[in-house]
């Protein structure tokens, strides 16, 4: 097989508050000989809430993100769902509205740029499970995950809505009944739990307004994977990331009941399989102490 | 002449009823379907050949009337227009059907919709105009701008979406999806005059259109394709062109973003946490902070990253920004 290479859109965690991320991703990628180039010159994607107060800059920045990509003649590659949906959702709606397109190129002009629509945008859990390939997962796992219990949360923005799926993966999954991560929990040799909120929101984008309602959901995320015998949960988002493993006090006062799991990031799960090391992976800058290795 | 195929399917169908039950229980029915039924022509055979007491809503067949919008397997559907093969596909020969809301059943699928059609009441979903009661010529809506209200006008308040909102499984203050796309629809039509008012209603805070947690399954779950979380994004840009963003938490939350861009490219987590909150209000999160810290989770600001091409990004923020706050 050709090697995979992919233009990476880091997004804005991986550089601040989920270095392990970043760590756990560049770790998995070299054992499995993708090769990422990074858009250094990445913009933030305004993470649903830029579009909130003024979408047409939005659109404007994320097509520059995109053409990056395009200029290194790759596929996007996103390590974040919310940096997936927007830079998704800006390529959907600028390749279906050519008036669109032209006046957001009016502005990339100015600096040199142009949206083209050329590259395809994926976020790393379907590069690995779409182009890589889970059987070859599977084959060069050394330590099978065989004694854990592991929940998948699969995060709202790489699932909903099934129209981006549709158009951005081979297998496009089904929202109410998702499997990409669980087939992968399986590769990686674990046990993979089912549990009503796998697909359901972590609450992090209402945190700072709706603190009640994004400590209540990301308590009954919690605990449905404790419910269902879960050992740790895993999450391709970072942003659930940070709201399932820093929020849980917050969550249990909410709910009014102690919970409280370790939680991964999907690309530290499979480096764990692949034998990557606890230091390689960051798993010491957890809140949520990851205290099972 | 093609051939009809058929499957067994088991169905769990939730049953309660206000005057009689303490608590629901499920009856369990097993059919052979064929690939041309819809659930409503399930729960037609359930009625008529095994249980005449199970009580659902139905009038259309036609996905017109939104009255038949039920849950299969949590998810939310139209009874009428929904095939049993597809759900087979996604879910399995097991269907566990139920109402909108299982807290707000009646009589087994039929809900009180009573809180869905306070919320729509709430935005006054209805044109506001003063009108000619003798017009000399037609009052004409141009193409463009009827164009701007197609999606919005082709919810038929079934519900769906309001029922499968997490805000508003918790907040109960919260409008919701349909509600909204209600507002939008009635505040974007050029005929009407009471737009800013329903403006400041989507605009307050618990109740209004910031308490959206953006999880898109008001988009995914919609029958009609009214997208309700476009409709609440727009409703966000027409509080901000209309200058009546109050100075609060969740407008500066918005704003904040493009103030980090302009300074490092990048959203400077720390910084956007203080600007939202104010310099009272962030105290709070400093023992939340202070733990993410130590497991060198904050990057302090005289090291924050940068983007490269910092100049581009600026400059682009200054040609293409469209609203100021």
């Amino acid at each position: 097989m050709e090697k995979l290479k992919y233009a990476l859109f880091t997004g804005c965690t991986a550089k601040e508050s989920t270095p392990e991320q970043m760590m756990s991703t560049l770790a998995v990628a070299n054992k499995l000989g993708i090769e990422l180039v990074e858009l250094t010159e990445a913009s933030c994607c305004g993470a649903s809430h830029l579009q909130d107060y003024d979408d047409f800059l939005s659109l404007v920045l994320n097509a520059r993100n995109i053409a990056y990509a395009e200029k290194h003649g790759l596929t996007m590659v996103t390590i974040c769902n919310t940096c997936q949906l927007n830079t998704a959702m800006t390529k959907h709606r600028l390749d279906h509205n050519a008036e669109l397109k032209t006046k957001v190129n009016e502005k990339l002009a100015e600096v040199g740029l142009e949206y083209k629509g050329t590259s395809q945008i994926t976020h790393f859990l379907y590069a690995i499970i779409d182009d890589f390939g889970l059987d070859k997962i599977k084959e060069m796992v050394v330590k099978p995950l065989s004694q854990f219990n592991i929940a998948p949360f699969y995060g709202c923005h790489n699932i909903r809505p099934s129209e981006l799926q549709n158009e951005t993966h081979k297998n496009p999954e089904n929202p109410y009944m998702p499997t990409s991560l669980d087939d992968l929990i399986i590769a990686c040799g674990g046990v993979n739990v089912n549990y009503e909120e796998k697909n359901k929101c972590c609450g992090f984008h209402a945190e700072l307004q709706a603190p009640r309602t994004a400590a209540v959901l990301t308590g009954n995320a919690v605990a449905g994977a404790m419910d269902a015998n879960a050992d740790w949960m895993v999450t391709p988002c970072p942003l659930c990331h940070l709201k399932l493993d820093t929020q849980t006090h917050h969550a249990s006062v909410a709910i009014g009941r102690e919970v409280s799991l370790p939680v991964l990031h999907m690309q530290q799960m499979v480096g764990l399989a692949l034998g990557c090391t606890p230091d390689e992976l960051g798993l010491k800058h957890h809140v949520t102490k990851v205290n099972f290795i | 002449m093609d051939t009809i195929k058929t499957q067994q399917v088991t169905f769990k169908v939730f049953r309660f009823n206000e005057e009689t039950d303490y608590l629901p229980y499920y009856n369990t029915y097993v059919l052979d379907v064929t690939h041309e039924e819809v659930v409503l022509d399930i729960l037609n055979r359930i009625k008529w050949d095994h249980d005449g007491s199970l009580s659902y809503r139905r009038s259309c067949r036609h996905g017109i009337c939104g009255v038949c919008a039920i849950k299969a397997n949590g998810k939310g559907i139209l009874a009428c227009k929904t095939r049993l093969f597809d759900l087979v596909e996604t879910f399995g020969n097991e269907i566990t059907i139920e109402p909108l809301s299982t807290k707000r059943a009646i009589k087994d699928l039929i809900i009180d919709k009573k809180d869905f059609w306070d919320k729509h009441a709430q935005v006054k979903p209805y044109l506001v105009s003063d009108i000619e009661e003798h017009p000399e010529q037609e009052h004409l809506v141009s193409p463009h701008d009827a164009e701007k209200l197609l999606e919005a006008d082709y919810c038929i308040q079934c519900g769906a979406c309001h029922y499968s909102c997490p805000a508003l499984a918790v907040n109960e203050e919260y409008i919701g999806p349909a509600a909204f796309a209600a507002a939008y629809r009635f505040s974007a039509d050029v005929r009407d005059d009471a737009s800013i008012e329903r403006l400041h209603i989507v605009n307050e805070e618990a109740q209004g259109v910031w308490d959206c947690v953006k999880c898109m399954e008001c988009a995914q779950v919609c029958p009609k394709e009214v997208n309700p979380i476009e409709k609440i994004t727009k409703l966000h840009n027409m509080v901000f062109e209309a200058g009546i963003a109050k100075d609060n938490v969740a407008t500066r939350h918005a704003v904040g973003f493009a103030h980090s861009i302009a300074k490092h490219g990048l959203l400077d987590e720390g910084e956007l946490v203080r600007y939202s909150e104010g310099n009272i209000g962030v105290l709070k999160h400093v023992p939340v902070a202070m733990k993410m810290f130590a497991k060198g989770k904050i990057v302090l600001p005289w090291n924050m990253p940068k983007a490269d091409k910092l100049d581009e990004i600026k400059k682009l923020i200054k040609s293409s920004s469209t609203v100021k706050f």
